[in-house]
């Protein structure tokens, strides 16, 4: 049988996170050394390190956590290429160290940050959420991070800004599929005020208690649960308060298909396929897609009023 | 057994076997990736294309090498195409859908990519079907107008392809752009244009 139900893999099958990660670095060491270079031993030297004080949340999902080798394999980061597993395979090349993040525009105190001033920032925490990809799959993924609005409200927004404006890494030295004109790099993506300020909004730097790795979005990404995954921008650089609503650069790849909330919604399809269902990695039969991917409770008064169809 | 050996039908036969074959080791290795379902169905779909694609250059690489036998690999070329479109159907409606005959019906009338796979794998029905000599000889000069369908199959195969990627167009577009020169071939001046390599192969010999 080519696909097993998730009841039939013995819980010895599944590899631990340490293991995994064991095998893959021998097979890299094995490639560096077939290649005759070391490649600079790829940067994931961070990637594996186990996070300090990591304390678990309320937003713990009970339900099963999408296996560490799916969630680092089944990859859509299209600086790294367009085919799922070329980020795993590419993103070796990203240095996350040195790495800053300036926060500027609309606030009364701009900051530039270094990455681990960042870390010390706020306590972090494990959130267990949902992922659910714009094309139909979603994960169960535990990110560690801290609110987003944690930072916000240490830059002081001033009355103007609106909107929040989120920039990843330019540089196709270290992201060979920006090469390609697939998208306008950098790749951008924003989020209302308010949004941006929701609790559940997180600014995620780990994986499974260990540092993020390259191809989750290394060093530091965003996670917004009820919107599809392609609004957690990745690899962020730069995060600019604003008053305008911000050109998202899948918006602006293709503004029927893509829009600005981009809100997980079984009743809006895309304008190519079905929203209703999802393929949730590692189940062999689909589960109904639920509205603010299951989080409306938390979400919902964001958008009262909001004709959903519309502002898609 | 030595005469079976050296017949290359049973070597072509066992090649158009292999895309097959590795699915199944896949499969039974845990190779597949995390979304088994995704793989087997871009492998499948793929794979017709380019059993398409074979059987089309057939009749082109006949005229520009001017080995008239080579028609005789063709029908099992077609058949491989529609086997692994076949294979590639069958996973939309059992692994995909789980034969939900209402989400497939919706998906084939609203989803416009869908529709022309559709379309595509129902043409193919015909010419699988009308693919037997007792059939050609029946039909006579119309089962050879019948069998230009298969261009048509081509077309939205590619178009079907091209219709459900997200952004990157590369990879379909490379298939359409072999799909289109295997047509043009058929046209007067790609007939020449084969014919006058042909001679000019020849001269240099």
């Amino acid at each position: 049988m080519l696909i097993r139900h998730p009841d039939a893999i013995l819980p010895s099958e599944i590899t631990p996170p340490e293991i995994y990660r064991e095998r893959r670095r021998f097979m890299q060491g094995m490639g560096a050394l077939a290649a005759g270079t070391a490649l600079g031993t790829l940067d994931d030297a961070h990637a594996g390190i186990k996070l300090a004080g990591v304390r678990t949340s309320p937003y713990t999902l009970d339900e099963a956590r999408t296996p560490f080798k799916d969630i680092t394999t089944y990859n859509n980061f299209y600086e790294f290429g367009t085919g799922k597993s070329d980020p795993a395979e590419n993103a070796g090349s990203l240095r996350t160290r040195p790495w800053t993040v300036a926060i500027e525009g609309e606030v009364r105190k701009p900051k530039t940050w270094d990455i681990d001033a960042l870390l010390r920032l706020a306590p972090l925490e494990e959130r267990v959420y949902r992922m659910r990809c714009v094309e139909g799959w979603s994960m169960v993924i535990p990110w560690v991070g801290f609110p987003l609005a944690e930072l916000l409200r240490r830059v002081e927004p001033t009355g103007k800004a609106r909107y929040v404006e989120f920039v990843s890494l330019n540089d196709p030295k270290q992201m060979p599929g920006q090469r390609s004109r697939v998208l306008d790099w950098p790749y951008v993506e924003g989020l209302r005020l308010d949004e941006a300020m929701h609790p559940l909004t997180l600014m995620t730097m780990g994986l499974y208690g260990e540092v993020l790795p390259n191809q989750n979005g290394a060093p530091i990404r965003l996670v917004v649960p009820w919107k599809y995954g392609f609004k957690s921008a990745k690899s962020i650089v730069k995060i600019r308060l604003v008053e305008k609503q911000p050109v998202s650069s899948w918006t602006r790849a293709n503004p029927d298909e893509y829009g600005f909330y981009s809100n997980v919604n079984p009743q809006v399809d895309h304008p190519r396929w079905s929203q209703a269902k999802e393929r949730r990695i590692g189940e062999f039969f689909k589960r109904d897609t639920l509205m603010f991917n299951g989080y409306a409770n938390q979400v919902a008064q964001l958008y009262r009023g909001m004709d959903l169809k519309k502002y898609y | 057994m030595g005469a079976v050996l050296r017949n290359p039908k049973l070597w072509i036969f066992a090649i158009c076997l292999l895309p097959l074959a590795r699915l199944i080791a896949l499969g039974g290795s845990g190779g597949l990736g995390a979304n088994p379902i995704e793989f087997i169905t871009r492998s499948t779909g793929t794979w017709t294309l380019v059993g398409l694609i074979l059987t089309l250059s057939v009749t082109p690489l006949r005229r520009l090498s001017g080995y008239a036998n080579l028609i005789r690999y063709r029908r099992m070329l077609g058949l491989f195409s529609f086997f692994y479109a076949c294979l590639h159907f069958v996973t939309y409606i059992w692994l995909d859908q789980f034969f939900d005959l209402a989400a497939i019906a919706r998906d084939i009338v609203k989803r416009p990519f869908i529709t022309v796979g559709f379309s595509a794998f129902v043409l193919l029905i015909p010419l699988a079907s009308t693919s037997t000599h007792a059939m050609m000889r029946r039909l006579g000069r119309r089962w050879q107008h019948l069998h230009r369908l298969i261009y048509l199959v081509a077309l939205l195969a590619v178009v079907h392809y091209l219709w459900l990627v997200k952004k990157d167009l590369t990879s379909p577009l490379i298939y359409g752009a072999v799909v289109v020169i295997l047509l043009a071939l058929r046209l007067p001046w790609g007939v020449r244009l084969m014919q006058a390599l042909r001679g000019w192969g020849a001269a240099v010999r």
